[in-house]
């Protein structure tokens, strides 16, 4: 089967600076995989690449089979490459539902459209409310962003991102700063991710890693170190050393 | 999903696009002004330019958030295409309006890329430049333009082939009000449209916005070019319904007149240029009756204190009037 | 050709002392001032009073001129724009904007609207021919003076514990404050010391550039362009974009007389098509 992302001997430069060695990841459609790492590893930097935020010094990344390696970052969204960002990047004074109805209308290729309002003819609503659903954000869906509460806004931030209907979901780190208690739902909303989504997630929790991923991928100063199913990876004594430099990852 | 929810989506974006009962008492009032006041008809023809101006402005500042010191530079384009028209036979003014706005829309979208080239301290430089090179070239070809004469021997043709300009100002006047509540509709259509969202977006963060596959260079583009040619209209429209165009439709003054009413009414609300507009030539009025030499010094205490006060505050006083829900538009 | 050259030194070298300090504060605080020409003006109308009214010798009215803007400056910058640091570009131009507007009523409310001459002594007025280049000792001087300004500052800058302190604060102010740096203090003294030298600037230069109530809009342009072209926190980049300018816009009025005013956008435009960060920029103010 064509991955729904795949990158060919990635690699990228920040002066004599390494930091991403010839990384080849392929994630099929509806994978379910995790990059995890040492911090410095080049998480941060893949993702750029991915994204389109950097270009890469050499090497190629391809979506569904198609080369997308030089491409703008709004042209890759509209491949179906969508991220959440690892500090939250919303808009605090819109409304839940004003943020992904804007969402959707791009992904529905409304919004060069200057004429007719956002919400004409209620398709856009109709979508915007039954995402707003799946993450359970009905009830907010009128305030203002800026005043809901982190975890939720943390919600939101995935939801943006799958307004734009993705074939390929980057998660960057959904989990970072949220509170024990609600890390429960965060996890429950990226399990619930529509299945035929290929989804990589960026995560230090652990945790969440082993309960979510179905392969992993471990970088180290920019290159893979090894890859394999959660069982392989947490057997690997080169990953517990590396670990271990950590403070262990339990 | 439930249904109740999907309802009370599409209520809420339907919401956005409903004419409030305060907006609707706006335009009464002004329709009111027009017709107890005939007396001061220039003035409210006057009123109406600066407004129209500050909208395009707001458009460029407030909803894209490209930051310009040199909004003059489509505002006097479209007075000198109007009036040059005007002066070499092409009298009829709704043929002026629309040259005046679409040329200077042109320029606008020529100029884009350069202003959007780098980032806030290259634009204020690039709009600056832009302003400053056509006031000097207007200065310099006096043959076209009247130099620092100004423009003389316009005929402004009748109104739709109807209605003569008069010497009160009357239909003057009436015509600013016209073009300015259709430029009005149209931007206010544009706020609300799907365009006017990712605009938003795109000034809240453009980080998240292109994450979202919006084409941000395109939005801005965009935005840049109808409020260049919205500029020109009024510009315009100013140089037809006063029959003269100067210099100082190119100067500094005039750009920074915009950036002041839009201090006073708000930013980013298409009511802010109107409101502000009315305030400002009233205040502009008073004060150089009072000191008529120096009501330049009142007016930068102006802009220096509203900005310590903060500039949120009169949009916040506003925008408690209503609910907070609605705060985004339109 | 070489007296245009010679100009167009005099012009520039004015323009860097005129334009450093914008340059130091829109790095350093990330401050658009735009009002900086309204200290320049404030330095030239500061020489003219204690010249032609007070009768004090012109070179040694100069450093009173420094002392006085610079006074102005550290006044201005401790009550009034240590309130907008943190506010957006769009609030620091309108309120520096607002500044250039009061300041131009009250200059032009004190000494009228008229463009105003500085005396200046008859000993620099005369010209020097050395080999065959005819040079004005009054633009000589002004070469002499501003060049070891330039050198002092960038000595200050690369040799001193201040130098370093305000370079820390420059790339990064957080992690300078948490070094113990007293940013706020630094800021008052560079804002001070650059707008002390745009004064100095303005009465060193108002023989060549003028001085009228107009003087802070028509030299905004040029500010801009020397901060955006040189980038900003960059004192070679400054320099040498400031000459640049001197230089193109002198020589374009002397050769291209109709269309000399135009030359300076040219270059503006030329830098932007080709190095949109500026000759020397960082892509960090934004």
């Amino acid at each position: 089967m064509t991955p729904a992302l795949q990158t060919l001997g990635l690699t990228h430069h920040f002066g004599a600076f390494l930091a991403t060695d010839n990384v080849n990841i392929s994630l099929p459609p509806g994978a379910r995989h995790a990059l995890i790492g040492p911090n410095g590893a080049g998480k941060t930097t893949l993702v750029n690449l991915l994204t389109g935020v950097l270009r890469p010094g050499a090497g190629r990344i391809l979506m569904g089979g198609e080369e997308v390696t030089g491409m703008a970052q709004d042209r890759r969204v509209r491949r179906g490459l969508s991220r959440t960002f690892q500090i939250n990047q919303l808009f605090p004074e819109l409304t839940p539902l004003q943020s992904v109805s804007l969402a959707v209308a791009r992904r529905m290729e409304l919004d060069g459209g200057w004429w007719r309002p956002l919400g004409h003819g209620g398709a856009v609503a109709k979508e915007a409310a039954e995402i707003l659903g799946r993450f359970g954000l009905s009830d907010a869906m009128g305030r203002r962003v800026g005043d809901l509460p982190y975890g939720r806004q943390r919600l939101l931030e995935v939801a943006l991102a799958i307004a734009a209907r993705p074939r390929v979901l980057l998660l960057d780190e959904p989990a970072a700063g949220v509170p024990e208690a609600e890390r429960e739902d965060i996890l429950a909303a990226i399990r619930a991710l529509p299945r035929e989504v290929a989804v990589l997630l960026i995560e230090h929790d652990m945790d969440l890693v082993f309960r979510f991923a179905e392969s992993i991928t471990v970088l180290v100063s920019g290159a893979v170190l090894m890859e394999g199913t959660p069982a392989e990876v947490a057997a690997d004594p080169r990953v517990r050393a590396v670990y271990l430099g950590e403070g262990g990852h339990d | 999903m439930s249904v109740p929810d999907r309802d009370a989506a599409r209520r809420q974006l339907a919401g956005l696009a409903r004419w409030r009962p305060a907006e609707i008492a706006f335009w009464v009032a002004v329709l009111a002004a027009y017709a107890l006041f005939p007396q001061r008809a220039a003035l409210i023809a006057e009123v109406a330019v600066i407004a129209l101006f500050a909208l395009s402005l707001d458009l460029v500042l407030g909803y894209a958030g490209i930051l310009t010191l040199g909004h003059a530079a489509f505002f006097g384009w479209g007075a000198y295409v109007a009036g040059i028209a005007a002066s070499r036979g092409w009298e009829d003014p709704t043929l002026g309006l629309l040259l005046g706005g679409g040329t200077a829309g042109v320029l606008g979208l020529l100029g884009a890329p350069l202003v959007l080239r780098g980032g806030d301290l290259t634009r204020l430089m690039v709009t600056l430049g832009l302003a400053t090179v056509l006031h000097e070239l207007a200065n310099r070809f006096t043959g076209l333009t009247g130099g620092a004469d100004g423009l003389q021997g316009m005929v402004v043709g009748p109104l739709l082939g109807m209605f003569e300009f008069d010497l009160e100002g009357h239909v003057g006047a009436a015509y600013a009000l016209a073009v300015l509540f259709l430029a009005f509709l149209l931007l206010r259509r544009i706020a609300l449209s799907p365009f006017g969202w990712s605009l938003r977006a795109i000034r809240a963060n453009p980080l998240r916005a292109a994450a979202l596959g919006i084409p941000l260079r395109r939005r801005l583009v965009a935005a840049y070019t109808i409020g260049a040619a919205l500029a020109g209209v009024a510009g315009a429209l100013l140089a037809q319904v006063t029959q003269f165009v100067s210099l100082d439709v190119l100067s500094f003054q005039r750009s920074a007149d915009g950036l002041l009413v839009l201090l006073i009414g708000g930013v980013g609300w298409l009511y802010g240029g109107l409101v502000g507009a009315v305030v400002f030539k009233l205040m502009q009025d008073l004060l150089s009756s009072l000191t008529p030499q120096y009501w330049q010094f009142w007016i930068g205490a102006l802009l220096v204190v509203l900005v310590l006060l903060g500039r949120e505050r009169p949009r916040a006083w506003i925008a408690r009037l209503r609910r907070p829900a609605e705060g985004a538009a339109p | 050709m070489l007296t245009v050259l010679f100009d167009g030194i005099a012009y520039g070298m004015v323009l860097f002392i005129l334009a450093c300090g914008l340059a130091v504060t829109l790095g350093l605080m990330n401050l658009v001032n735009l009002a900086h020409g309204a200290f320049a003006m404030a330095g030239g109308y500061a020489a003219l009073v204690l010249v032609n009214a007070w009768g004090v010798p012109f070179l040694a009215a100069l450093p009173l001129v420094f002392l006085a803007t610079a006074a102005l400056g550290a006044l201005m910058e401790r009550t009034l724009y240590v309130q907008v640091y943190a506010r957006s570009h769009l609030d620091q131009v309108l309120f520096s904007v607002g500044l250039i507007f009061m300041a131009m009523a009250v200059v032009d409310y004190a000494a009228g609207p008229s463009q105003q001459f500085i005396r200046i002594p008859e000993a620099l007025r005369g010209r020097i021919e050395v080999a065959g280049v005819g040079m004005g000792i009054y633009r000589l001087l002004v070469i002499g003076l501003c060049g070891a300004v330039a050198l002092a500052l960038h000595l200050a800058l690369a040799r001193t514990r201040f130098g370093s302190q305000l370079r820390a604060a420059v790339d990064d102010s957080r992690v300078a404050r948490g070094l113990g740096i007293n940013v706020g203090l630094i800021f008052t003294v560079t804002f001070a010391v650059g707008s002390g030298l745009a004064g100095l600037g303005g009465a060193l230069g108002a023989d060549i550039l003028g001085l009228d109530p107009g003087f802070p809009l028509r030299f905004m342009i040029y500010f801009l362009i020397v901060v955006t072209v040189g980038g900003t926190a960059s004192i070679p980049g400054a320099f040498l974009a400031s000459l640049l300018l001197g230089i193109a816009d002198v020589a374009g009025k002397y050769y291209l007389p109709s269309l000399g005013a135009f030359i300076i956008y040219g270059v503006m435009l030329a830098v932007l098509v080709w190095r949109p960060q500026g000759l020397f920029g960082r892509a960090g103010v934004r």
